[in-house]
């Protein structure tokens, strides 16, 4: 078992148990989805609408070659600079490289889940610089030194009474837990930052090959601020991001607030065309455009499970998922939790330390009906599964329990005994009371079951004898 | 009478074999006359939904060999029926048997599935004066797109309410060996569907997956709840002439 592995079951354990905390989540998501619920409503065929995103962003996937340097280039035309960064280190070194070269102290970021998968603020905090999330959630995360529970609600494991005595202790003086004051002591806190930064980093919801431009979505503007007051900008995406045309934003942007956020459309919508011009008032001097791959690639190259890549992470897998809302966020320990993250991160970061994941759901399939862009969540867990199994990934003791079963199996006869020994067994741990301790065979199950009632007879047992006549 | 053969799951076989008897008088009453090829194991989920789509390959084939004459296959379970349906032409993908096993999976139906779209049966004498709520069973739901069906048969039953279950389409936690390998989070899930099942004020729980109930069953009595399950062929062949009358944890 992986370290990630056994972190992941104990966390579980106790989150599962923190009936207070499932609740905060719950009412949240709950919240969530009845927006959701009535913003979908709306679409004339939202069924139409998840097969064209699919269709869009498939059309991107298989060009991806294609679409990719075409924006490159359109960005370099504008006098944008474009980095290929196949690895996080990669990323992660131009950015570093960059802020030091250029003399930089204090950064604004803007809320982008691609700068927490390569680890790019403790990066740049060793340098000693300063470096400001300035989305709400996250400068609420960041003041607690967590990373975001959630890939759009950073900080939905929180209540508003937290967030003031957080402020409270780490800004001082907070006298209310008013959201709207909040935010207010937020904003407050946050503009001298804004001022101050010589660099700005987003992420990019889309970027656009037939215009070299990319798209930011945010709800709070603090989007705009981190690309147009800092004198450079730089804009870290997966390859995966792109989208063939302009035009493509005008089902994109509504779908993606809907199945992320239950709006018609988020509030700030920006397109970025790079850095600005001479005879222009407003942008940075510097645009950097930095291109992720980090396993993006060998994705690409795996024919089974490519669409994958069409994830346009607006999160709604995570809140319908069962599981994601008993465990949380955090208990995944990696930068995407609940079904994408599951699916994904074996791909990022190694199907031996993650394959967990992939086991740590019902298969129920709540992620593939919500997906907006369609992607077979559930069954690529049950695809990477497989891949454990054949990459001899998986406990001796199971393999070899597969092969006693299978073996069983195969022989109605055989099978029929090890059902009649089995039934008896159980009615053993009835009779003695060994029930849920350390001898008992079940205690996995009987932990939180009652044990079944213990037929005397199988069903075809029943059936040989008169053929299930009353 | 027409003929149709049994998929009777592994574990309704050994652990619920009521379920199993309560299909056959169901579908004796509308006229079928059901057969049980005694060749029959198991669909091979436990390996394939494991990772072992290896040692799932021969179960599919065996499966194929056994029901390929019959006309149609009643499952009382629509993630067996799944397994069977959506998942063998996947595991047998470039064996002799994958075309054979994909039609069959069109001629293999989940029971409530059956009753409504086969038999084109909605009313089948049945008499349950009891409140009731459907637990919305994941496979049969999203893979088989089973929602009305199972509702369809329990309105015509005698004296039975059908009471709404908030939250019907979550997940209960059960899904297999998830149940046992994260029990503590497939626990989790089991009380979040009981709690919902209390707060219905409903006396049985019904679904179109037997595991499913005997997991939730498995919490209800954990919690002492007062709640119950009952398999839905369970509901269906209870008759005011039968005499029999639904006892708590009848179907299992």
């Amino acid at each position: 078992m992986s370290t990630a592995s056994r972190e992941f079951l104990r966390n579980a354990a106790e989150k599962s148990a923190d009936l207070v905390h499932r609740q905060i989540i719950r009412r949240a998501i709950d919240h969530y989805n009845q927006a959701v619920e009535r913003r979908r409503a709306r679409f004339l065929d939202w069924q139409e609408a998840r097969r064209r995103c699919q269709e869009i962003k498939r059309e991107a996937v298989i060009h991806l070659d294609r679409y990719l340097l075409e924006f490159e280039r359109r960005v370099q035309e504008r006098g944008g600079q474009v980095f290929w960064a196949e690895t996080s280190e990669d990323a992660r070194q131009y950015i570093t490289d960059l802020a030091s070269r250029r003399g930089v102290r204090t950064i604004v970021k803007s809320k982008s889940m691609v700068t927490e998968e390569i680890h790019l603020t403790p990066a740049l905090e060793k340098l000693g610089l300063r470096v400001y999330e300035t989305d709400l959630g996250e400068f609420i995360v960041q003041l607690r030194n967590e990373p975001p529970y959630h890939i759009v609600t950073p900080a939905m494991h929180l209540t508003r009474a937290q967030v003031a005595s957080l402020f409270r202790e780490k800004l001082g003086d907070v006298i209310s837990d008013d959201p709207q004051y909040l935010v207010g002591v937020a904003r407050r806190e946050l503009r001298h930052a804004f001022f101050s930064a010589e660099m700005g980093i987003t992420g990019a919801n889309f970027l656009v090959a037939d215009s070299g431009m990319i798209a930011i979505t945010t709800n709070e503007g603090n989007g705009r601020l981190c690309t147009t007051l800092p004198r450079i900008h730089v804009a870290v995406a997966g390859i995966e991001k792109i989208i063939p045309r302009l035009e493509n934003l005008a089902l994109l942007w509504p779908v993606l607030a809907t199945a992320g956020t239950g709006q018609p459309v988020t509030c700030y919508n920006t397109l970025i065309g790079g850095p600005r011009k001479t005879d222009e008032v407003d942008g940075p001097e510097e645009f950097h455009m930095v291109l992720l791959d980090n396993g993006r690639s060998e994705l690409l190259a795996d024919r089974e499970q490519r669409e994958v890549l069409h994830c346009i992470r607006c999160g709604s897998c995570l809140n319908a998922c069962p599981v994601f809302r008993t465990v949380g966020g955090h208990t995944y320990g990696t930068t995407y939790p609940g079904p994408i993250g599951s699916v994904l991160t074996p791909h990022l970061r190694g199907l031996n330390e993650f394959q967990h994941m992939s086991y740590a759901s019902s298969l129920c399939g709540a992620c593939t009906d919500v997906c907006p862009v369609k992607i077979e969540l559930h069954h690529h867990l049950l695809q990477n599964r497989r891949n454990a199994v054949n990459d001899a990934k998986r406990p001796l003791v199971e393999r070899a329990t597969f092969k006693l079963w299978r073996w069983a199996m195969l022989n109605a006869g055989i099978y029929a005994l090890s059902g009649w020994f089995a039934r008896a067994a159980m009615r053993i741990v009835h009779a003695v009371r060994i029930e849920g301790t350390p001898l008992d065979p079940m205690r996995l199950w009987t932990k939180y079951h009652a044990l079944p009632s213990v037929p005397a007879k199988s069903f075809r047992e029943i059936w040989r004898k008169n053929r299930g006549a009353n | 009478m027409k003929k149709v053969a049994l998929f009777i799951p592994c574990f309704v076989d050994q652990l619920l074999p009521e379920v199993g008897l309560d299909v056959v008088r169901v579908l004796r009453r509308i006229g079928y006359d059901p057969e049980f090829p005694e060749e029959q194991t198991c669909c091979g989920q436990p390996a394939f939904n494991t990772g072992y789509w290896q040692d799932a390959r021969p179960l599919a084939e065996r499966f194929v060999r056994i029901f390929r004459k019959a006309d149609a296959v009643v499952c009382p379970s629509g993630s067996c029926t799944s397994m069977v349906r959506l998942f063998y032409p996947d595991i047998l993908a470039g064996t002799a048997l994958c075309e054979e096993a994909r039609m069959l999976g069109q001629r293999v139906f989940e029971f409530s599935e059956f009753l409504v779209k086969v038999a084109h049966v909605t009313d089948v004498g049945a008499a349950f004066p009891r409140r009731v709520a459907v637990h919305d069973s994941c496979h049969g739901l999203r893979e088989l797109h089973l929602k009305q069906e199972p509702r369809e048969l329990l309105r015509h039953v005698r004296g039975l309410e059908l009471v709404d279950l908030p939250f019907s389409e979550e997940c209960c936690g059960f899904g297999g060996t998830f149940a046992v390998k994260f029990n503590v989070i497939s626990g989790a899930m089991g009380a979040t569907k009981a709690g919902n099942a209390e707060a219905s004020r409903t006396e049985f729980l019904t679904a179109t997956d037997p595991s499913c109930l005997m997991h939730i069953e498995g919490v209800l009595r954990r919690r002492n709840s007062k709640v119950r399950t009952i398999y839905l062929a369970s509901i269906l062949a209870q008759t005011d002439e039968s005499g029999r009358t639904a006892q708590p944890g009848d179907s299992r």
